[in-house]
């Protein structure tokens, strides 16, 4: 009798991880900071599953740098989408046969549901008058960045820097004396978005710090508010966040249709709100509109108008070599 | 006689069997017999882990480095940033080993020579850099030492800057190399024998002369041993380096730094060729160090 209430058991628990293991799950690789966004995201998904299939269905998820992700996913870490900051690292996936070739094209405005753009966060008050890109070269100015070659927040802060001059009308050449002014007011690079962060806020250096818009929420959250400002400046970036569906995985474990559903629903209504409420920029008009007050409306380029593609400026500007790394080694 | 060629005693040879009297070939030695058994597993067991765990994942490295020419590969190893990195992560790993060894020797010292109360907790204490997670030992000796900081609020006015440059490099260095020197000299330290110094003493020797004859040269091989380890250590940091140095081009960006950098790129083939460098650095640096030991070992001994 023991024995076979205990053989019932077993069978019952069995039975019971085979039914939790039955359920479908999706693995949502991503970048570091949009750790709070996808929480809320992924709540909201589950329950718009489970009314539109009725299935129930659970999606996992997993942050740290981009590139380091993107270099995790192709090693062979199980991620049925990856949705990142930086084109390049998805276009590395695609190279690797990862991602669809066209995976660009398999979603609308190039596969990026949401964008995000440089500012400028100061001290509270603006003490030393920050308004524009232009006064971030003023002598006496420290400027906190990330640096490009360690991190994309640092990459799209040196384009926007860049993309800045070109969008006043002025050339390449002059944009680079530009630059190269900005980097020679930066006491620190940063290795990272929130190591740039914490330097600014935690260690007090720096006047100015250039991140992203959708760091100014987490600042809040994490520092209090009103010990930044945020300025937003004339002219700057658009910074899509691209997303794909990792084929490998999908194939293997039969979840297509979960994973394009999960990423169709970035795109959707409901999506779209929860991404404006955490300071990404929806692709949306309407609901942009809607949180103008935070997601100010400024003049903004994309990258591909001053340099051809994301790809195409890492390997003038980011490489080995390339124009950044001429601004600290010319004269040495 | 007879006796002897018939029951050969083990260990003889088989040369004893030869007729009584007459003198045969000389007998063919076996294999030396040791005294533990299991002399041939044991090292096949020591080949095979050592090349699972150390020479499989070095020549996966090396392979991957092969991908580059030879011109690629001079250029991804000799850069101007790479350079100026080598010389900041080998340079202030010898700085920092050698200061770990000074002070080193002291805490072993004291931590041996003398009793005095809570001696245990300070035992205990030195062994915390081991412990502690480096990233966490960066981030607290940068809010020390930051302009902001509880120690670089002080610094600062005078004109002394330890963090964001590399002398915070050095600092964290000295940080989590500290134990390497302490916990190989201190076992040396306890061994040694009391009594030589006395009768150095006895002999008439002074307190210095007693240090650099009787003791230092006792401790010398454990000491090396220490830097080597703290030396090497320091080499290979990343975690608590990072937060301090400030990561600026040209001036404080350490090498393993370098190949992270590299690796954003998805240079895999450039990281690697620094590292294979690295590699090579240390490696030769480490065979001199041992050399240096064996030598020093060979004169204090003879």
């Amino acid at each position: 009798m023991k024995h076979f209430a205990r053989t019932a058991l077993a069978a019952l628990i069995l039975a019971a991880s085979h039914i939790a293991f039955a359920q479908t799950s999706l693995l949502n690789v991503s970048y570091d900071v949009s750790r709070e966004f996808y929480k809320d995201l992924n709540t909201a998904f589950v329950a718009h599953h489970k009314k539109a299939t009725g299935k129930d269905i659970k999606v996992d998820q997993s942050h740290a740098g981009s590139s380091a992700q993107a270099r995790a996913v192709a090693d062979g870490l199980e991620a049925d989408v990856v949705t990142m900051n930086t084109t390049t690292d998805v276009e590395f996936l695609a190279s690797k046969g990862v991602v669809a070739a066209d995976w660009a094209k398999r979603f609308p405005h190039n596969a990026a549901p949401t964008t995000s753009t440089m500012l400028f966060l100061v001290r509270n008050g603006n003490p030393k008058g920050i308004k524009d890109w232009d006064d971030l070269v003023k002598p006496g100015i420290q400027v906190i960045v990330v640096n490009p070659k360690t991190g994309g927040n640092g990459r799209m802060a040196y384009l926007a820097a860049w993309g800045s001059v070109r969008a006043k009308g002025g050339t390449d050449a002059q944009a680079a004396e530009f630059v190269s002014k900005l980097y020679k007011n930066v006491p620190v690079l940063a290795r990272g978005g929130r190591d740039a962060t914490g330097i600014f806020l935690q260690r007090n250096i720096g006047d100015v710090l250039v991140t992203f818009e959708s760091e100014v929420v987490s600042v809040d959250k994490e520092f209090g508010a009103g010990r930044v400002d945020a300025i937003h400046p004339s002219v700057s970036i658009v910074a899509e966040n691209p997303v794909a569906v990792v084929e490998r995985t999908v194939n293997k474990k039969g979840t297509a249709a979960e994973a394009k559903a999960y990423l169709d629903f970035l795109y959707s209504d409901e999506g779209q709100e929860i991404a404006a409420k955490h300071n990404i920029r929806p692709r949306n008009e309407t609901i942009l509109k809607k949180y103008s007050a935070a997601l100010r409306p400024i003049k903004l380029f994309t990258v591909n108008e001053y340099f051809g593609s994301l790809s195409e400026a890492q390997k003038v500007h980011f490489n080995d070599g390339g124009q950044f790394d001429k601004l600290y080694t010319q004269g040495k | 006689m007879s006796a002897s060629a018939t029951y050969p005693l083990p260990g003889q040879g088989g040369g004893a069997l030869g007729p009584g009297g007459e003198q045969g070939p000389p007998p063919v030695r076996r294999a030396a017999k040791r005294v533990l058994p299991g002399f041939n597993i044991t090292l096949g067991f020591t080949l095979f882990y050592l090349c699972l765990i150390v020479l499989i994942p070095l020549s996966a490295l090396l392979l991957k480095t092969f991908t580059l020419t030879w011109p690629q590969f001079w250029e991804a190893v000799t850069a101007p940033r790479v350079l100026a990195s080598y010389r900041l992560t080998f340079g202030a790993s010898l700085t920092a080993a050698l200061v770990n060894v000074v002070f080193g020797l002291l805490v072993a010292w004291v931590l041996v020579r003398y009793t005095f109360p809570g001696k245990k907790i300070v035992d205990a204490l030195v062994d915390l850099p081991f412990a502690l997670p480096t990233a966490v030992a960066g981030i607290s000796l940068t809010a020390l030492l930051a302009g902001n900081g509880w120690i670089g609020q002080y610094l600062e006015p005078l004109g002394i800057q330890l963090a964001f440059n590399p002398n915070g490099v050095v600092i964290a260095l000295i940080f989590i190399g500290l134990p390497f020197v302490v916990r190989t000299v201190q076992p040396v330290l306890e061994d040694a024998e009391k009594e030589l110094e006395e009768a150095a003493m006895c002999l008439g020797a002074t307190r210095w002369q007693t240090f650099v004859r009787v003791i230092f040269p006792a401790i010398a091989p454990a000491l090396l041993t220490g830097f080597a380890m703290a030396f090497a250590r320091a080499i290979g940091e990343y975690g608590s380096v990072i937060f301090i140095a400030g990561n600026m081009p040209m001036i404080s960006e350490i090498t393993p730094l370098i190949i992270i950098s590299k690796l954003e790129q998805y240079d895999y083939a450039g990281a690697t060729a620094v590292a294979t460098v690295m590699l090579g650095i240390s490696f030769v640096l480490l065979l001199v160090i041992n050399a240096l030991q064996t030598w020093q070992r060979n004169r204090s001994g003879g």
